[in-house]
């Protein structure tokens, strides 16, 4: 049993992309994820480690296109506004067949909204917030533990798929402190080499990093190499969790600190009798509609909570289709749903 | 006094013609033939010109320039 | 009749740091020359297994198919980050970032200053050739004031467009840069003190002295709408007046 350490979100993140062997960090300021950045300028540069606060978002998120390139696990983080400056950089990692992670700690938007917590990036992350056919793996933790555990996760996925990963957290997860048990560091030495990587053509052909051809048959064959990677994925990655689900008579779907609110709604509404249970999406992206669809065939009403007008809603919408209810209930502008108010829309719907 | 000669890549060349007005000993032409992708193919007009100073070489953006010399006892 | 080069000796030949691919850029473009001078100081140096080339957005958007080395495309703009990322990663390699004026001193302002403001241990070789070549001659933040251009088309009008920015006297302001030149490749004499500050640059990374930045006036015979050797009378005839040759900072 390792120590438990009573730690803030933002920073078991940082920590947890430390022991994943991220060898260089690019950032740059901005709440709700500061603590991220401060933490990393502390404890990457004592390992030896590189740790740039860069001219902006968008330098940080192209300085990871370049240590990617060369091979080296690599990782950026901001807010976002932050994140939607990196958009453009993202596309062309995912384009160029890069691996890194992306952690975004979502404020209020849209604009510069607020600094409390939200979940309205959905979209911008789950359906391509950068140009082209392409997706990011978008895993979103609801506890600080999760965060820490998701973060190891984000890397290895983003190796085994050459993929960017992005963490979807929310400010409230970045800024809070729960006890945490960080993860075994790994050796860097034990991570596999990554032959295609442009680090020195020495006894080898030279590897080139690109993401374009002008010749659309080339482009469609790059396309379709993504795209085949992208049923890979969401064959073998789709991750969720369903609580009291088993008998229950009506289901919320949420994700994050909203589905960590739900959990005291269950035991709020089964004692008043009312079978509630939740179905709580781990990765945004594959979203787990196969296991949501079963879902909906068990239950009169499937209930989906946001901090959001509503996004997360429309993938809800497309796995259930007519087998179920889907009403909505959300927050915006960084107003966190209250369990009391949960309660009262489940009981809207429960019948 | 260095004896020289370049022998141009007709595929490479695309008649830019910086090498004709780089040359300080004149050696250098327009030649009539084409090449596959139709420039006009650049030539030695006056072969016994040539000293082999490298100035048509360094100057052409297709380094479709090979120069040899060969030195003479004078 | 070919000259019989047999008992010749070879004394001028492509660099072995060049591929045998063939350029895509105009005849008489100076990136074509500029490109053969980096692939012989990647020769004389010995460094091209460890070499990495970031290529831009613009004419060089292929410079990755010229060079033996690994190479990486960059978005337009981003190149000194890119190569700023790399050179983190693995310092052992030689990052040398490739730039248009469009890339460097435009959409990349922000990247080109503070990568050299961090005195990155890097090589940037900026080609200013005062507009858009790729996408059909427009303005660039270079452009001379009245240079007509595909989007000035009554010439550059300073009250409505600004005025020719002088990029690396700004990068020479900064304490980091070890080494911030202009040169220029329109005469042979040129094309030897261009090769001589580009030897250096790489030099000084190779030495990890820090920040090199060479600025190359370039032509672009095709958007200029000249012969090629009258825009290289161009450059040294009237564009040198806007952009003066030589060295601003020297500490390497």
């Amino acid at each position: 049993m390792g120590k438990r350490l009573l730690l803030r979100g933002n920073e078991v993140i940082a920590e947890a992309a430390i022991r994943a062997g991220c060898q260089c960090y690019f950032a740059y300021p901005i709440t709700p994820q500061a603590e991220l950045l401060q933490h990393m300028a502390v404890n990457m540069p004592r390992l030896g480690r590189t740790f740039i606060q860069a001219e902006s978002e968008l330098a940080a998120i192209n300085m990871v296109y370049g240590a990617a390139s060369a091979g080296v696990r690599t990782m950026t983080s901001s807010s976002s506004p932050g994140i939607s400056l990196k958009q453009e950089g993202i596309s062309y990692l995912a384009g160029s067949n890069l691996p890194a992670v992306i952690v975004n700690i979502v404020r209020g938007g849209p604009g510069l909204g607020d600094i409390a917590p939200s979940q309205c990036d959905y979209f911008q992350a789950t359906k391509g917030g950068g140009h082209g056919d392409y997706h990011m793996i978008v895993l979103g933790p609801s506890t600080v533990p999760e965060a820490g555990q998701l973060t190891m996760l984000a890397f290895e996925l983003a190796d085994q798929y050459r993929t960017p990963v992005m963490l979807l957290a929310d400010g409230m997860l970045g800024q809070m402190m729960e006890p945490v048990e960080l993860p075994e560091p790994i050796e860097i030495s034990s991570l596999p080499q990554k032959e295609w990587a442009t680090n020195g053509a020495k006894g080898r052909d030279p590897n080139i990093i690109l993401s374009f051809d002008l010749d659309p048959e080339v482009l469609k064959q790059m396309n379709l190499i993504l795209q085949e990677r992208y049923r890979q994925i969401e064959a073998k990655e789709v991750r969720y969790e369903e609580t009291a689900t088993g008998d229950a008579d009506i289901a919320i779907v949420a994700y994050g600190t909203v589905a960590r609110i739900v959990k005291t709604v269950i035991k709020m509404a089964r004692a008043e009798g009312i079978k509630l249970g939740l179905f709580r999406p781990i990765t945004l992206w594959p979203f787990p509609s196969q296991a949501l669809k079963k879902l909906s065939e068990k239950v009169a009403t499937v209930l989906t909570v946001e901090m959001s007008a509503g996004q997360m809603w429309e993938d809800v919408r497309l796995a259930i289709a007519e087998r179920a209810e889907t009403p909505f209930y959300g927050e915006m502008g960084g107003v966190i749903p209250t369990p009391q108010r949960i309660l009262s829309e489940v009981k809207k719907h429960a019948g | 006094m260095a004896r020289g000669a370049v022998v141009i890549d007709r595929e490479r060349c695309k008649g830019c013609g910086l090498c004709i007005a780089a040359c300080p000993k004149k050696v250098l032409a327009f030649s009539s033939e084409l090449n596959n992708s139709g420039y006009n193919v650049v030539h030695m007009e006056h072969p016994e010109d040539c000293i082999g100073c490298s100035f048509c070489a360094l100057t052409c953006p297709d380094v479709a320039i090979e120069v040899y010399r060969e030195e003479i006892s004078v | 009749m070919p000259v019989d080069v047999q008992n010749m000796q070879k004394v001028f030949a492509r660099p072995n740091s060049l591929t045998d691919a063939k350029s895509t850029y105009c005849p008489g473009c100076h990136h074509g020359i500029l490109t053969r001078i980096i692939a012989q100081t990647i020769d004389e140096l010995g460094i091209v297994e460890r070499t990495i080339g970031i290529v831009p957005v613009g004419c060089a958007v292929f410079a990755y198919r010229w060079y033996r080395c690994d190479a990486i495309q960059a978005a337009h703009g981003r190149a000194s980050a890119v190569a700023t990322g790399v050179k983190r990663a693995n310092p052992s390699l030689i990052v040398f970032s490739y730039q248009g004026d469009g890339d460097f001193a435009s959409i990349g302002t922000a990247e080109s200053i503070h990568a050299a403001n961090r005195g990155e241990n890097i090589t940037v070789i900026f080609v200013n050739n005062q507009v858009y070549g790729m996408t059909g001659g427009e303005m660039a933040p270079t452009s001379l004031v009245g240079q007509k251009t595909t989007t000035t088309p009554q010439g550059r009008d300073p009250k409505l467009f600004g005025y020719p920015i002088r990029f690396s006297e700004m990068i020479a302001q900064l304490d980091a840069p070890v080494y911030v030149t202009r040169q220029a490749l329109y005469d042979t004499k040129r094309i030897k003190e261009a090769t001589k500050a580009i030897k250096k640059a790489f030099t000084n990374q190779v030495k990890e002295r820090g920040y090199s930045l060479v600025e190359v006036l370039a032509t672009c015979p095709t958007n200029w709408r000249m012969k090629p050797i009258d825009a290289n009378k161009h450059v040294a005839n009237v564009v040198e007046k806007t952009y003066r040759l030589g060295d601003l900072v020297n500490r390497g």
